[in-house]
């Protein structure tokens, strides 16, 4: 190369041996292939879609959608009304199975990561054992095995397993009572807010005194004193304004309370603890992540154990905890659409599989099912970055 | 201590050492301290003894002690035991074999899938072990492996034809797998190259990409490739099904790769990299000589960590209609000389599954441990 020297080479080569041309000259080049590829695929679309005399709207959403769903939850669903209730229905159950899991995946996950924290050999190896099994399986083969379970080995609603004479256990699914509120229930919630919002203030309170004097308040005990007693006299002032629906076995199958499908069970449960044990490792991590030293510096200062894990050990933890923890949270979402193998009706089932097939509209259905996963993601994630910043070292 | 009067019988400092007492060493010490170290610890301990106890004997009963290994349905099946469906039916499983291998491959073809299988291995032995003799020579067989095995399998130039519906099984999650794994990361790597890149049109498109495809579930990917494709193409050209998938799971696996590989490219100080071009390595050499080895091996868990994913998101291709393990499975199941064998079809599938990933997890942790020069505990 540096052989010629540069003023003698061609003008190309000039530009070419020149980083901040070359950078240019590649872009644009990027550019130009990507928007002919773009146009390509789009005269595709526009050439395929007259071959076969179909057309690019979306007019069949306001269509009636004609198909049954076994399991609307919010809305009051029937085959008359539209293929865009239909798709609200699917969203619905999707948001429904995510928060349900997610919810049940922490408890499930921090109380397994804690675990395999303990000195106790058995109970490390146990829950070790049972992590690495689940981890390592696919969640689709989770998902049919718990369906499986539950569909085939359950008895049917005749012979359900009886919980106390009030839950039942069924092929047919899991039954409890509801709850049904009465006249003065209201109240009794208003009750509650205000209670919580007391105690919130108190904590604020309380934390001012000890910044100031040095005084502890057992604040947790304290609050959940002005929760739990506010509440409970206002419901008892009010004469109990709460009953409960009991399921009673009807014909084939139980009416009444609460009812859980067994694919909505199903994938609920295998969801959760199959993501659950990616979870537990994250846990374990980022607690055995916050130095040793920070521990005993606590104890030096005479913290006590349970004060040092609250004070020193979680809120260290917690930042390298979350950012993991929020792909869990996605990847539980996402994983959620593996619904349609069992037939629970979540988005991908009711307006990327039914609708799709009845409309024979692929391209707008599947658009709508890849738009509401991004807006889920890019939601989830906003709202992490936003909790993540807020939980960051507070650096001078 | 020795009272008064007392002769000492040692000299100060002669006394022999003695053992340590009985109950710190061997396993009496051993489970003090790990079992039953406090109250709480005890209470665990026997909470976990009763748990293996009351789950250990009945799996064990049910999957290996009462079971039938030979059967011709599963009636025949649950009447030769003591109380029907008390334990496990692997004659189902037996049976059934080849099926759960080859899918439908044809009967008189199937010397070809063994064959690929153990040129598999050849292929692989080089890239996992590098104290082979000649491994550099190695590699252009290992480049020359899939175009050899896709060969093998497809057929065509000489070899019978075999349609590519007609894979499934075991088979076919190697196929998805291998080829996924390999081809995912080259694409994650530029990927990952093109997000850090400083020209921002690069940047752009590639972080358009990456979150693209990490927003969205694989399985509406394949979705997409099974109904939406045929649309993007100029009019009258189509390509197999599996083709499709295959491309649809590298892209979905090299976006994870590129965000794994990124978080490695970061941890890489930038001193390396100004290092490099105060050397006047072009950008292409620094990366290849400088950055990405040292960015590759801190990612090492993340990569293999989404080529576990990969591997286990290859039995969604079920709900597009292909045949993997676990179709095969569902597929049997609904034979009704066989149904309500669920546990049996579901276990032996899990089993399959798990040697793979654990196998995988496991090397990576090998080569972890290979590969850590010390850098993380000089900081």
């Amino acid at each position: 190369m540096a052989a010629v020297p540069i003023e003698d080479r061609g003008l190309l080569a000039r530009l070419w041996g020149n980083q901040e041309t070359r950078s240019v000259i590649v872009q644009i080049a990027t550019m130009a292939i990507v928007f002919a590829l773009l146009a390509l695929v789009l005269r595709n679309v526009a050439i395929n879609l007259e071959a076969i005399g179909k057309e690019f709207s979306f007019d069949f959403l306001t269509a009636p959608a004609a198909y049954d769903i076994t399991f609307s939850p919010f809305i009051d669903y029937t085959s008359r009304d539209t293929h865009f209730t239909a798709a609200a229905v699917g969203i619905l159950n999707t948001l429904l199975v995510a928060v349900c899991g997610i919810a049940a995946a922490s408890v499930l996950g921090v109380t397994m990561g804690i675990l395999r924290l303990s000195r106790n050999w058995l109970v490390n190896r146990i829950v070790y054992v049972f992590l690495e099994f689940t981890r390592n399986v696919p969640v689709l083969l989770h998902i049919l095995l718990v369906h499986g379970i539950v569909v085939t080995t359950l008895p049917p609603p005749r012979r359900a397993i009886d919980l106390g004479g009030t839950a039942f256990v069924s092929n047919r699914g899991f039954f409890a009572p509801s709850p049904v509120f009465e006249e003065g229930s209201g109240i009794v919630a208003a009750v509650f807010v205000i209670a919580v919002v007391a105690a919130l203030a108190f904590r604020r309170w309380a934390k001012r005194v000890q910044v100031e004097t040095g005084k502890i308040y057992s604040v947790f005990w304290i609050c959940t004193a002005i929760i739990g007693g506010a509440t409970a006299v206002a419901f008892l002032a009010l004469g109990a304004p709460l009953s409960w629906d009991l399921p009673a076995l009807k014909g084939f199958n139980f009416q009444g309370g609460l009812a859980l499908r067994p694919e909505f069970l199903a994938l609920w449960l295998a969801l959760s603890y199959y993501t659950a044990c990616f979870i537990a490792e994250i846990v374990r991590a980022g607690i055995l992540a916050v130095s040793h030293g920070q521990t005993e510096a606590a104890y030096a200062l005479g913290l006590r154990p349970n004060r040092n894990l609250q004070l020193v050990v979680l809120p260290q933890a917690l930042r390298i905890i979350v950012p993991p923890l929020v792909s869990q949270y996605l990847n539980l979402t996402k994983n959620s659409s593996l619904a349609i193998a069992i037939g629970y009706m979540d988005i991908v089932a009711t307006i990327g599989g039914i609708s799709l097939m009845q409309t024979g509209k692929e391209m707008e259905t599947m658009l709508i099912v890849l738009g509401v996963y991004l807006v889920f993601s890019l939601l989830i994630s906003a709202f992490m970055n936003w909790f993540n910043r807020s939980i960051r070292y507070k650096e001078r | 201590m020795t009272g008064p009067g007392a002769p000492a019988p040692y000299a100060p400092g002669t006394h022999p050492d003695l053992p340590p007492p009985v109950r710190t060493t061997g396993v009496v010490g051993w489970a003090r301290q790990n079992l039953f170290s406090s109250p709480f610890n005890v209470v665990l301990t026997l909470l976990g003894v009763w748990f293996l106890a009351s789950v250990i004997p009945p799996m064990a009963e049910w999957a290996l002690v009462k079971s039938i290994w030979t059967a011709e349905s599963r009636a025949e099946c649950w009447g030769k035991m003591a109380v029907p469906e008390e334990a496990a039916c692997w004659a189902f499983i037996k049976g059934r074999l080849s099926l759960f291998v080859y899918g439908f491959y044809p009967v008189e073809e199937r010397w070809r899938v063994d064959l690929s299988f153990v040129l598999l291995v050849f292929a692989i032995v080089p890239v996992l072990y590098d104290r082979l003799p000649g491994r550099r020579h190695w590699f252009w067989y290992v480049a020359a492996f899939p175009f050899l095995a896709g060969w093998l399998l497809v057929g065509g130039f000489g070899l019978a034809p075999v349609e590519t519906d007609q894979f499934g099984g075991f088979m076919l999650t190697l196929i998805i797998g291998v080829t996924g794994i390999s081809f995912s990361l080259p694409i994650g790597i530029a990927l990952a190259l093109g997000r850090t890149s400083s020209m921002p049109v690069l940047r752009i498109l590639c972080v358009l990409f990456i979150e693209f495809i990490r927003g969205v579930p694989l399985i509406a990917l394949l979705f997409v490739a099974s109904t939406m494709l045929n649309y993007f193409l100029p009019p009258g050209t189509s390509f197999d099904l599996l083709m499709r998938v295959l491309i649809m799971v590298t892209l979905f696996a090299s976006a994870y790769i590129a965000e794994v590989v990124r978080g490695g490219l970061q941890g890489v100080p930038k001193g390396q990299a100004e290092a490099a071009d105060s050397l006047g390595l072009s950008y292409w050499k620094a990366q290849r000589l400088i950055v990405l080895p040292q960015a590759l091996k801190i990612s090492i868990p993340g990569i293999v960590n989404t080529f576990i994913g990969l591997y286990k998101d290859t039995t969604l291709v079920l709900i597009i209609g292909m045949l993997d393990p676990l179709g095969i499975g569902r597929a049997s199941l609904a034979d009704a000389v066989w149904a309500g064998l669920a546990r049996e079809v579901y276990l032996f599938i899990a089993v399959f599954f798990f040697v793979c990933c654990f196998g995988m997890s496991r090397y990576s942790l090998y080569l972890e441990r290979k590969l850590d020069t010390g850098r993380e505990s000089e900081k």
